[in-house]
């Protein structure tokens, strides 16, 4: 029981970041049908830049908060400024292009953006400094650590703002009639373009403090970690159905959930010994209480994309979706 | 001269080059022939990755898995690891197959869908592919995980094994340059189905599939074997190229099979020009020496003016991978060498839209 309500704390924690980046993916899929494949790297320069920011204020003296809050003030202004450069110079130009042709820009992208990382912060996994003090509660036999909450909060309160933003605002209404369909809304007088800017920017400002949380959450960051952390982000958006904003949010929580569960009991599920119709294959392993276990929870980076290509066989426009995928 | 003369002798010219060019390579180092017998696997890789990107037009990010299975089988059948050392003409075969039942079982389920979608699962086809590499150590030792496996035999025929070196009528032969005519015989035979395939009917049938698969399948073209075939043959090559890898290096581990590997090969594909088989192998002999060629200029020049290594040439290397992908989309997005048909839709599609 109390495995099952951590792993739950888990991973809602960790799918409440899933969903922050998955929502950068999903505003530009859904208003010119790019994955942006260099998203991921955005997020790890705002940890990055976070990190310079945090260590350099270390030894003044300052309240952790204050430090936190002068690492946001510069890492989501240059994490803007960053998605703005890569709309404007590398895919604004090909925007009449084949549909391929951005998204191996996108991929190009990703790969100078890390190795610029990397000349910036070497290869080496840099650790964030421990500033803020972790206290733990116990809810029902599992801990909650204050850093979980502050995150699950702070995701609640940009979602919120994001909603606001698309569903409240006029950026919002002529982002959702660009979406609709560029041509009409640019003789309606809505100035596409920028439009498409500001959802790269507004995407990049996410994304900078998804960095910073996840760089606080693990202690870590390191110059690929925007990889795998935007191909699950990807994943997430694409479960709750790519270009739909409510469904980015729904898929990053529970992608997040499945990966924490299936992290969890995957080991105890795939334990050959624990059948006992199979006990009899396995006797000399088994006995004394031995395991033979076939998936461990090292496992846990397939459980993304499982999803991601069950989602995309079976349901590709995803829970929310009602876009046709197919739409080359 | 005829032109049927001066296009022979033209070859025999290309072909004699090619012949004494390690002899050429030794006398600046061995390095070098090593340098030239990746390059010619790179060119293996991307001639397999433009069968299925150049001909039948499906983005395939995780390419680098069949890489990795022809090199793991090839490691697995003949390394102290499971005691097996079976010759490497029974055991490229077997990688070539395998690697091609991987391509079946990653192009059955995304045969629905196109473009960037296809591209995205490919690229966690890979992923997994790797994870299971680094993980399957567990319960059973099958890769022996993140270590790797070493000891790899090196490829023997009869009594000549092509791990040391050799003396053949007078002349020495290095282990390299060994490789390097084994390497060169087979890249011939992959060149030449390439060339055969690019103008049969199935080539065709990619091609259509290409410009508009909804025509394509109206005009009586089963474009569901059509694409599994292309994945498969595309992987089969993957697997051939991952098995001399196996047996040149002499050690594997998950490592050399990550996703910057398969984006490696997609710049070669894309830089000489999707689809065209010249244009590509082109694309991969530059990408493959450029980087080596600077990493023995940049690594002194900056010893010389900052008297410390101010970029590694590593990052050089990605550096340039990365640009050639972004630049050749937005200057020349078919490719420096184009196939007409392909440099066609390119600006056809850009004029209606």
């Amino acid at each position: 029981m109390d495995t099952f309500l951590q792993q739950i704390i888990n991973g809602l924690t960790l799918g409440s970041l899933y969903a922050i980046v998955a929502l950068g993916y999903t505003m530009v899929y859904g208003i010119i049908q790019l994955i942006n494949f260099a998203h991921g790297e955005v997020v790890m320069f705002g940890a990055m830049i976070t990190l310079s920011v945090i260590s350099a204020a270390a030894g003044s003296g300052l309240p952790p908060a204050a430090m936190i809050l002068m690492g946001v003030a510069v890492a989501i202004p240059a994490c803007m400024a960053l998605g703005y450069l890569l709309e404007r110079a590398a895919y604004r130009p090909l925007r009449k292009a084949p549909r391929l042709a951005p998204l191996i820009t996108a991929i190009g992208m990703s790969i100078v953006l890390q190795q610029i990382a990397l000349m910036i912060w070497s290869r080496n996994i840099l650790s964030f400094p421990q500033i803020l003090p972790v206290t733990l509660y116990e809810v029902a036999g599992a801990s909650v650590s204050s850093l979980q909450i502050i995150i699950i909060g702070l995701c609640l309160v940009m979602m919120t703002g994001l909603a606001w933003i698309v569903y409240g605002s006029r950026l919002g209404t002529a982002m959702r009639a660009t979406a609709e369909n560029p041509e009409i809304a640019r003789l309606m007088g809505v100035d596409v373009d920028r439009v498409i800017a500001m959802t790269f920017i507004i995407g990049a400002g996410l994304a900078a403090v998804a960095g910073l949380m996840v760089g606080i959450y693990y202690g870590l960051a390191h110059y690929t970690m925007g990889a795998t952390l935007g191909l699950k982000a990807f994943s997430a958006a694409v479960l709750g159905g790519i270009g739909n904003i409510p469904g980015a949010m729904v898929g990053g929580i529970l992608l997040g959930l499945v990966e924490a569960l299936g992290a969890g009991y995957i080991g105890e599920l795939t334990d050959l010994c624990g059948y006992s119709t199979l006990n009899f294959l396995f006797q000399s392993r088994c006995a004394d209480g031995g395991n033979l276990v076939l998936f461990g929870s090292n496992y846990q980076d397939v459980f993304a994309f499982v999803v991601l290509i069950l989602v995309l066989v079976f349901r590709p426009s995803g829970l929310l979706g009602e876009r046709v995928a197919d739409r080359a | 001269m005829s032109q049927a003369n001066k296009y022979y002798s033209g070859l025999a010219v290309l072909i004699l080059s090619l012949l004494v060019l390690p002899f050429a390579l030794s006398a600046a180092g061995t390095a070098w022939v090593r340098i030239t017998n990746l390059a010619i696997l790179f060119v293996f890789l991307s001639l397999g990755l433009n069968i299925v990107v150049g001909f039948a037009g499906l983005l395939d990010l995780g390419y680098v898995a069949f890489y990795a299975v022809g090199a793991y089988v090839y490691a697995l059948l003949a390394s102290p690891h499971f005691g097996l050392h079976l010759p490497f003409w029974m055991i490229l075969p077997i990688g070539a197959g395998l690697a091609a039942l991987f391509g079946v079982l990653l192009g059955t389920p995304t045969l629905k869908l196109r473009g960037d979608y296809l591209a995205i699962v490919t690229l966690g086809f890979g992923e997994i592919v790797r994870i299971f590499l680094n993980n399957l150590s567990q319960p059973i030792n099958i890769t022996n995980g993140p270590r790797g496996i070493t000891l790899i035999d090196p490829v023997r025929l009869g009594s000549i094994s092509f791990g040391r070196s050799d003396q053949f009528f007078g002349l020495v032969l290095s282990g390299p340059m060994k490789y390097y005519y084994l390497l060169l015989l087979l890249l011939s035979l992959v060149i030449v189905v390439n060339l055969r395939l690019q103008n049969s009917r199935i080539g065709r049938a990619w091609e259509a599939i290409r410009e508009d698969e909804m025509a394509a399948r109206a005009i009586g073209i089963n474009t569901t074997r059509i694409k599994l075939l292309a994945f498969a043959m595309g992987a089969s090559f993957g697997g051939v190229a991952g098995g001399m890898f196996s047996a040149i290096q002499g050690f594997i581990s998950p490592e050399s099979f990550v996703l910057t590997e398969s984006v490696m090969i997609l710049s070669m594909v894309v830089l000489g020009g999707m689809g065209n088989i010249w244009g590509v192998v082109a694309g991969a002999v530059l990408l493959s020496f450029v980087p080596e060629m600077l990493r023995y200029t940049v690594v002194p020049l900056q010893m010389t003016l900052f008297s410390r290594i101010v970029i590694e040439p590593e990052v050089i290397r990605l550096l340039l991978f990365g640009l050639a992908l972004v630049l050749m989309m937005r200057f020349r997005p078919a490719g420096l060498w184009p196939l007409r048909a392909r440099q066609r839709e390119f600006h056809k599609q850009a004029a209606i839209k």
